[in-house]
């Protein structure tokens, strides 16, 4: 469960979050809609550790990440999957690397294993083919696809999206807001 | 509640102490990201293909240049120390002082100012676009430290290469000023290098040896330190690279005049 609690950040002066608070309850779909410039990227940024407020507090399964050091706060994100507005791939990395990335990194799963569980990311995306090209190499909505594939490879507890559907086609749109 | 307004006699004061705190703070963060780095080097996980890669990217794609530089320093070298030396009626010396000037300063110098403008500005840029893609925030949420990722293999390979590096040059360079003194301007072979093995000991090669590895570990320090916390967009990228690439330069001539003076 995710619970948000007064959380306030602001930037030179210029308040972007005054006092948020939000409760997302487990096995839940939650959407953050808002003005561009808002301060949703800003709000998922706190709610991954890579802000830290002002003030407030932000529970993730019971534990304030506001007041965790880095091995701590690494082994809450270890339960999350991101897929970040432009993608975030890695350039140097084929699309098939990209998704076993967090796999060969942090799993203890042999090449065939692996090889196995992107293919079937990929697929679940419409991206059987592709798993050679380059990031640079394939369309916006393409790239996004890749990143989600990415994301969910680990089957996180928590997955976070920053504009999910920026860039894809209202096929893949609907498909993957239901 | 908003804080009172400061008077105006004051404010130069304020607006000095201002930037003297943002440039303290500035320093720290600098010496803590190269604290850091030598931490992660002696620490595990080590992320062996990642440093392999950068020696690929740091050292051997740098090669030809040093090759170019060194060969013409050495020519240029041969040609003007050969001029000067004969009017002494001392020619027979050119073999040491090239090699000296090379193995002592110039080879450890120019490798490095060569490596900065190739290796060093483009780490910068690559680390600057990982950042403003939120490449190195992907690296974090998924609970890897970029930092072994990204700095602290391209320093270590700085360190590695480097010295390797500057002997390449040295080599080339001396070749470069056989050419010329001997092949060229008619001094003997055995004169350029006879005299050379009695003039050079190790002590200049060791002093040459020091200069590069800590040149290594200035540049890719730098170029990493500059991409790590690049502006926004890509101005903040086209800003952070040049600055790399000055800073790191005069790191290079300030530090080598410092080591020159305490090393033998």
């Amino acid at each position: 469960m995710i619970k948000v609690r007064g959380l306030t950040k602001s930037f030179a002066g210029q308040p972007v979050l005054r006092g948020v608070d939000l409760d997302v309850p487990d096995g839940s779909i939650t959407v953050i809609i808002g003005r561009s410039g808002g301060g949703k990227s800003v709000f998922l940024k706190h709610l991954l550790g890579l802000l830290r407020p002002d003030s407030g507090e932000v529970m993730i399964n019971g534990t304030d990440i506001t007041q965790l050091g880095t091995r701590a706060m690494d082994e809450v994100r270890r339960h999350y999957g991101v897929v970040f507005q432009g993608g975030a791939l890695f350039d140097s990395l084929t699309c098939f690397d990209n998704v076993a990335f967090p796999l060969r990194e942090k799993t203890e799963l042999g090449p065939d294993e692996i090889a196995k569980r992107v293919e079937q990311r990929l697929d679940q995306v419409g991206l059987v083919g592709v798993g050679a090209k380059y990031p640079a190499e394939v369309s916006g909505g393409m790239r996004k696809r890749v990143a989600i594939a990415r994301a969910l490879v680990t089957e996180p507890e928590i997955v976070f999206f920053d504009e999910p559907t920026t860039g894809l086609d209202p096929c893949w749109s609907t498909r993957f807001t239901g | 509640m908003a804080e009172p307004a400061v008077p105006a006699v004051v404010r130069p004061f304020e607006a000095i102490g201002r930037r003297t705190i943002e440039l303290v703070e500035a320093l720290g963060r600098f010496g803590g990201f190269f604290g850091l780095a030598l931490f992660s080097m002696v620490t595990p996980p080590f992320k062996t293909r990642a440093f392999i890669d950068r020696l690929h990217y740091i050292g051997y794609r740098s090669l030809l240049i040093i090759i170019l530089t060194g060969a013409f320093t050495g020519m240029v070298l041969g040609l003007q120390v050969y001029l000067t030396l004969s009017r002494f009626g001392s020619e027979a010396f050119l073999g040491p002082a090239v090699a000296l000037s090379l193995i002592r300063e110039l080879g450890p110098v120019l490798a490095a100012l060569m490596v900065t403008g190739r290796a060093g500005s483009a780490l910068t840029a690559e680390i600057g676009i990982m950042r403003i893609t939120e490449q190195i925030d992907a690296l974090t949420v998924m609970a890897l430290n970029p930092f072994r990722y990204l700095v602290t293999p391209s320093i270590l390979a700085g360190i590695v290469t480097f010295p390797m590096m500057t002997a390449l040059f040295d080599v080339v360079g001396i070749f470069g000023g056989y050419l010329v003194g001997v092949k060229l301007l008619g001094l003997s072979e055995g004169t350029y290098f006879g005299e050379m093995r009695t003039f050079v000991d190790f002590h200049d090669v060791m002093t040459g040896f020091w200069k590069s590895l800590s040149f290594g570990a200035i540049v890719t320090w730098v170029a990493t330190y500059k991409g790590f916390y690049v502006g926004h967009g890509a101005e903040g990228v086209a800003r952070a690279t040049t600055q790399a690439v000055v800073l790191a330069s005069v790191l290079i001539l300030v530090w080598d005049y410092f080591l020159g003076s305490i090393l033998p």
